[in-house]
């Protein structure tokens, strides 16, 4: 399973991040969601769905070895964590987060409720 | 603490500046609910009365609603309000896009502005960090311009609201915009914004909001998404947007032309939902949590230059394709981007600039006025009037003090012809043989405005039909009978009520108006976001409330304020319609009383429109009614 991007689908609305955020942290905190929505304006006038595609550079980048691969899903283990942020520098999408109220990066866990609530099948959960 | 809300409003003396943080109050939340409410309460409190729009006491004021921000249906929507520079009374505007949620999770629940800067300023709001900042760099710029300047400067996570040099120069109809397209248009909110030297308030909020019961507000969110995926206009309103009415309002004859000459645009084709989609259209573009984004952003090329814009919305292409006769929607996305960049709201801008046209056309204004010939249908004629007004040079110094007080001083019978109410310019709905939508426009308390109530379907169906039905069922196009002007006042009533209560729940109502979602989402959805109860009908007394208080205001402003207020201009009761389904009806004088007999009674207000003491005391006013003694 992984999460795909059909971003000519995507108005920007961000409802996405809202089911993120409630869904992952029992909040409602869209600075807390693990994907972006870019909008490209003025011009060319178009969004971009950042999300991870678990593609695990992430995980080659922590010089720890706090982020690992389970059943296709790479995970932050909190207790291995030593802050150093390599891991957000290097995300390729820009979606290892972070948060003013959080010492530990954090991460998409494909739980695929950001496809659920689009809208517009702007994200999609797939095989 | 509230729940649902950020618990906090912030309040700021420009001229410390100071900053402070004030907690809500339980009365006003349990009275005004947020948004509108919070607005027109604190409006009628704390601006001392007399005061000129342009003193240092005027204020602005920025509300959220508890449903702002939150996981439901269309939950983007903010409102803005001041004592407003086109009318002297109560005035407001109503923004979507992202600003309001940003402001709710920074801690926010709204702004209050008062006191001016010294110098060109914006405000920056990044959680707890308030600061007024030097706007220098960006004074002068326009406001798509001056948005994404300071998206690079500050980062592209700010969500930020901007005026243009029609602000600036104090015109009296400049907007406030904000996500490249969105637009407090009415009431000259960016005038005053002008006027207290900010050129744009940015905000990042990273907090989150609290909710009463968080999951049952997930679970009854999608329930509301589900129920809106299944309705008919999600896939058949959705497409078009507000543009897809276009056809409909011609159909039947309510379509502004020529400055309100005609209501019918025999191009009307030309400039309609259908040609955004298949010539212009980019991407769909929603406010926050929008399933049904009616915004469409456009790219347009046309013999001036070819521009990226958010629209054309109903609204404009209404004013400047009906009224100053654009032939192409190109054009009219044109014009539309000339306005979004100046600061000028399109509805107001259409009208003034319709009004200029048709004095220039019967000889009332020359070319030395404008510099130059202009012409109905002509976009070079339309953009420099536009830019006249934006920077007051020229007649547009005249011009951008709205059609009634231009009027005043041009005299020679042009009042006949300035579409207003109280000062604010007539929009997109051409009423002459459509009584109930005529008093709506009469009576809306900040100026002819559509959004204060619409009641044109039940003009010509007789129903409450949903506007994708309305759209469905199209119109004939032939020739329609005179329309009866009694009993007009109820349902008038009714829609004055109903739209503020998605103004202070903070959602937007096209998800209702236009699909039929069912109001009673909103009871669930309410209580569990506040852990409040309160019923549909307790949420429209609310809306009653906050209409005899802008009432209130208006009278304690405007000296002798009165029936006379409510008039029309004479075009409506006078000049006849030139073409179209409506051509050659026109009310009388005496139906225009008859529409205001009716509905003043129905108000509980005196036979001058003065809301009654009974009356206020009836909706928990009495304070407001002892000060009117």
């Amino acid at each position: 399973m992984h999460l795909t991007a059909i971003h000519e689908n995507c108005s920007g609305c961000r409802t996405c991040l809202l089911a993120c955020s409630i869904v992952n942290f029992q909040e409602t905190c869209p600075a807390k969601s693990v994907l972006r929505i870019q909008g490209l304006f003025p011009e060319p006038g178009v969004y971009r769905i950042q999300l991870c595609d678990q593609c695990g550079v992430c995980a080659e980048a922590c010089p720890v070895e706090a982020i690992s691969e389970v059943d296709g899903v790479y995970q932050v283990d909190q207790d291995l964590c030593i802050q150093c942020l390599e891991c957000v520098e290097a995300c390729p999408h820009g979606v290892m987060c972070t948060h003013p109220s959080l010492e530990i990066p954090f991460k998409c866990t494909q739980c695929g409720e950001c496809a659920e609530a689009c809208p517009r099948g702007a994200i999609l959960l797939e095989n | 603490m509230f729940d649902g809300y950020a618990g906090h409003m912030l309040w700021v003396d420009l001229e410390g500046p100071t900053v402070e943080k004030r907690p809500l109050q339980e009365e006003l939340v349990d009275k005004y609910i947020g948004g509108r409410g919070f607005v027109a309460r604190l409006l009628f409190d704390h601006i001392p009365p007399g005061t000129d729009p342009y003193s240092r006491d005027n204020l602005v004021v920025v509300a959220t609603g508890p449903l702002s921000g939150h996981y439901l249906p269309g939950s983007g929507k903010t409102h803005f309000g001041t004592k407003s520079p086109a009318t002297g009374m109560y005035g407001d505007g109503n923004l979507g896009g992202h600003f309001g949620p940003a402001l709710k999770y920074a801690g926010y629940d709204g702004l209050v502005l008062k006191g001016k800067a010294s110098k060109p300023s914006y405000l920056l709001i990044e959680d707890q960090r308030v600061e007024l900042c030097d706007a220098s760099a960006y004074w002068g710029q326009g406001s798509i311009t001056v948005e994404k300047a300071m998206k690079q400067d500050l980062g592209e996570d700010y969500e930020i609201c901007t005026i243009g040099p029609a602000g600036e120069n104090l015109s009296r109809f400049a907007c406030i915009s904000h996500d490249f397209g969105r637009q407090s248009g009415r009431t000259g909110i960016g005038t005053i914004l002008g006027d207290k030297n900010i050129k744009a308030i940015a905000v990042k909020g990273t907090g989150s909001l609290s909710a009463y019961d968080l999951q049952g507000l997930y679970e009854a969110g999608k329930r509301a998404y589900q129920d809106i995926y299944a309705k008919p206009g999600f896939t058949g309103w959705q497409p078009e947007g507000t543009a897809g009415i276009t056809n409909f309002i011609n159909q039947v004859g309510a379509f502004p032309t020529r400055n309100f000459q005609s209501s019918f645009a025999e191009h009307y084709e030309q400039i309609n939902g259908r040609q955004i989609l298949e010539k212009i259209h980019v991407t769909d573009k929603g406010c926050f949590s929008c399933p049904i984004p009616c915004g469409k952003y456009s790219r347009a090329e046309t013999k001036l230059g070819t521009v990226h814009v958010e629209g054309p919305e109903f609204e404009t292409i209404s004013l400047f394709g009906g009224n100053c006769v654009l032939k192409t929607i190109e054009e009219v996305a044109y014009a539309n981007w000339v306005c979004d960049e100046l600061g000028l709201d399109t509805i107001s801008a259409g009208a003034v600039a319709g009004f200029a046209l048709e004095c220039f056309e019967k000889g009332l204004l020359g070319e030395a006025d404008f510099g130059r010939k202009v012409a109905f249908g002509d976009l070079e004629s339309l953009v420099h009037i536009l830019e006249l007004m934006a920077k007051r040079d020229k007649i547009g110094d005249v011009l951008a003090d709205g059609v009634k007080l231009a009027a005043r001083k041009i005299g020679q019978g042009s009042e006949r012809f300035a579409m207003q109410v109280k000062g604010l310019e007539w929009t997109g709905y051409e009423c002459r043989n459509a009584p109930g939508m005529m008093l709506a426009y009469m009576t809306a308390d900040i100026g002819a405005h559509h959004n204060r109530a619409w009641v044109l379907g039940q003009d010509v169906t007789g129903t409450d039909a949903d506007v994708h039905s309305l759209i469905q069922a199209g119109g004939s196009g032939e020739k329609l009978p005179k329309a009866d002007c009694h009993g007009k006042a109820g349902a008038v009533i009714d829609s004055q009520h109903l739209r503020p209560a998605f103004d202070v729940l903070g959602t937007c109502r096209l998800q209702m108006m236009e699909l039929g979602f069912e109001v009673e989402h909103y009871e669930e959805l309410y209580a569990l976001v506040t852990g409040r109860k309160k019923t549909w009908p307790e949420i429209l007394e609310v809306s009653e409330r906050i209409w005899n208080l802008t009432r209130a205001f208006s009278v304690r402003e405007i000296k002798g304020f009165g029936r006379h207020m409510d008039y029309p201009p004479p075009r409506m009761y006078q000049d006849p319609i030139q073409s179209g389904p409506n051509q050659g009806h026109c009310m009388s004088e005496e139906e225009v009383n008859i529409l205001l007999d009716e509905y003043y009674q129905a108000r509980g207000w005196d036979e001058n429109g003065i809301p009654t003491k009974e009356t206020l005391e009836r909706l928990g006013l009495a304070d407001v009614a002892a000060g009117m003694d």
